[in-house]
């Protein structure tokens, strides 16, 4: 039997949206698929160095971001927010057992998926393929359709 | 009680949350040989669902799923 094929693309750049792609993509080889992620816009966040386990969450904007108290959103855009809402949300995933984004960028890597980074936001934003960790190729729309036309799962996150 | 299954590897993937029981239990079950049984075990309540279509889609074989007080255990057989 071939072996089934997925892409996904990572468009986000913030802690709560850098999950799914990544959880999707190392339990997608765990089954034995072939993955590749093409990480474009702000999703190139999750692959430039450092940058990983320093994502945040923004309550701004979210109705259904959990907080302790209710919180007007007036006061959700004052400085330390942002922090505070992070905070919260990474110590939830740790008192639950959720990996980080590091460690599942770590046995994606591990595990041969492929990780694209979308050299025109780059150029656009001012990336540097240094600024980029290693392992990763680069290219554009092309790279990934022609993954994506071989692939039974593709998902723009 | 019914009798216990034989296993040659333990898995403790208590208190972790999904994927990190699948991802665990594939690296794991990568070590073994061709017939031999990984036990897993694990407090997730989504990985008893999760751990079967994982085991369909990589052809290993779930013998048996224990539950009780919050634990699952289960008997992998690596098939391949």
């Amino acid at each position: 039997m071939a072996k089934k094929k997925m892409t996904i693309i990572a468009s986000k750049g913030s802690l709560d949206m850098a999950y799914p792609p990544l959880i999707l993509a190392t339990t997608a080889a765990a089954m034995d698929l072939d993955v590749t992620i093409f990480f474009t816009f702000y999703g190139l966040d999750i692959i430039k160095k450092g940058k990983a386990d320093s994502l945040k969450v923004s309550p701004l904007g979210n109705p259904a971001m959990p907080m302790p108290v209710p919180i007007p959103t007036l006061i959700s855009s004052l400085p330390g927010m942002e922090a505070m809402a992070t905070a919260m949300m990474k110590s939830m995933f740790k008192k639950h057992g959720v990996a980080t984004i590091g460690q599942l960028l770590d046995m994606a890597k591990e595990s041969g998926v492929k990780l694209i980074a979308c050299q025109m936001t780059m150029d656009v934003m001012g990336v540097k393929q240094t600024d980029i960790i290693d392992g990763v190729e680069f290219g554009g729309a092309a790279m990934w359709l022609d993954a994506a036309a071989d692939s039974q799962v593709n998902l723009f996150i | 009680m019914s009798a216990d299954i034989k296993f040659d590897q333990l898995l403790d993937a208590k208190g972790m949350s999904c994927p990190l029981p699948i991802l665990k239990t594939k690296k794991t079950i990568e070590g073994l040989s061709k017939d031999q049984v990984l036990k897993v075990e694990t407090t997730d309540p989504g990985s008893k669902n999760d751990m079967a279509s994982w085991a369909k889609r990589t052809g290993n074989e779930i013998l048996k799923v224990e539950e009780g007080s919050g634990t699952f255990t289960f008997y992998i057989k690596k098939t391949t």
